[in-house]
């Protein structure tokens, strides 16, 4: 390993995010024996999420975190590093990169392969950060369980949405379905699902304005877009479902964003910054799916294994 | 040699003499960062007990008031409570 002056390390390779694309990217730069090192907030990203996998080849039905779990085991197998923490800047060096991770400290490397993934998008009205988990939820399938006997909204009319009101009005009084549009867009199969339960009031042309509370949530103001009316549902929960954003924000200083925060690659995984490659849900690939991820964070760790050794 | 072997000896002793930290995690079964935290402590040799906060309101209230919030997982090491799979801290609080 190389050490900067000060003694600090400098790995071969860092690979933000441990989802599909960060481990399969890891297992590859482990075989080419790349001194690498994997930063995250946690390990699975989306594919955690997923109730049932039923693309990956060699699994008809798979719990995704169980799909994650043979990944970290198949990591584990090769004792990469990992380092636990957000990252909340990316810099280029004289000679490769440096991660600021949440907590102050800094890691080095000669070659970075992005593969942060995407985060659930936030409705960015007040109230939605103080009562983060006192009531605001982005994650239906963790935390419905914990709101039986209480009244619920959920924010977007997707089948995410209409997916976490079917999971709620089976242990919820009442649930609000609040859509900015005049329609659901979810999938009719699902929307019948959810009218057949009884519970379900769905406001259509509304949007949220704030959520109230004092310990917990007790409230939530929206408004309706046509007549700019304003009403306070009374509710202890506000579940979040507005699909998700790319985790692109600490390296915006130093790459060329597309509209939708996506990195934008080429075919070989490159950012268009020698020895920073990126992979998966973050970039502009079109296809959003597991595999597709997984083969992008191999192309991404054979890029910087290529890169390392034309530049040694 | 002699001074190795001696060294490890001392060490298990010091480890069988360590009071085992009290960790109690409120998860439902559906969370799979539940699911994580659980696999991680029996991974370590971490004794846990398991409250299942979707069925047991009593074991809901009592996280409600442990964690002021309303999100799972909650770890309770030893009165120190922790929001969410979180690993260093977790590794800190149990010196793992």
């Amino acid at each position: 390993m190389w050490l900067r002056k000060g003694g600090c390390a400098v790995y071969d390779l860092m690979i933000i995010g441990a989802g599909p694309a960060g481990m399969t990217a890891a297992i590859y730069a482990s075989r080419k024996r790349m001194n690498l090192v994997v930063v995250s907030e946690n390990v699975g990203g989306q594919t955690l999420w997923t109730d049932c996998v039923e693309n990956y080849p060699g699994f008809t039905c798979i719990k995704g975190s169980d799909l994650v779990s043979k990944f970290e085991e198949h990591i584990k197998s090769f004792g990469i590093k990992m380092e636990y923490g957000r990252v909340e800047r990316l810099s280029v060096l004289e000679q490769g990169f440096r991660a600021e991770i949440e907590g102050g400290k800094t890691i080095d490397a000669k070659t970075c392969v992005i593969a942060s993934g995407k985060s659930p998008r936030t409705l960015g009205v007040p109230g939605e950060k103080e009562f983060l988990a006192r009531g605001v939820a982005y994650c239906a399938t963790c935390d419905a369980p914990l709101f039986a006997g209480l009244n619920v909204a959920v924010v977007g009319g997707g089948n995410s949405g209409v997916g976490a009101a079917i999971q709620l009005m089976q242990i919820c009084p009442k649930v609000y379905l609040i859509e900015s549009e005049a329609v659901l867009k979810a999938d009719e199969i699902l929307q019948d699902k959810m009218r057949a339960g009884g519970n379900v009031e769905v406001l259509t042309y509304t949007m949220p304005v704030e959520i109230i509370g004092d310990t917990f949530v007790t409230g939530f103001k929206v408004r309706n877009t046509k007549t700019q009316e304003e009403r306070i549902l009374d509710v202890q929960g506000v579940f979040v479902e507005i699909g998700l954003e790319p985790n692109s924000a600490f390296a915006a200083d130093i790459l060329n964003l597309n509209d939708k925060k996506e990195i934008p690659v080429n075919c070989r995984a490159e950012t268009g910054i020698p020895g920073l490659f990126a992979a998966g849900d973050v970039t502009d690939v079109p296809a959003k799916q597991i595999i597709v991820a997984a083969g992008n964070g191999a192309n991404a760790a054979i890029g910087a294994y290529d890169y390392l050794l034309r530049h040694k | 040699m002699v001074q190795c072997i001696g060294l490890r000896v001392i060490k298990e002793q010091e480890v069988n003499m360590m009071p085992d930290k009290k960790v109690i995690i409120y998860s439902t079964p559906t969370c799979p960062y539940c699911h994580q935290v659980k696999s991680y402590l029996t991974e370590k040799g971490v004794p846990f007990e398991d409250k299942n906060v979707a069925d047991d309101i009593e074991a809901r209230n009592e996280m409600m008031q442990k964690s002021s919030g309303l999100s799972v997982p909650v770890i309770d090491i030893d009165g120190t409570i922790v929001v969410g799979f979180n690993r260093p801290k977790i590794d800190e609080l149990l010196s793992l």
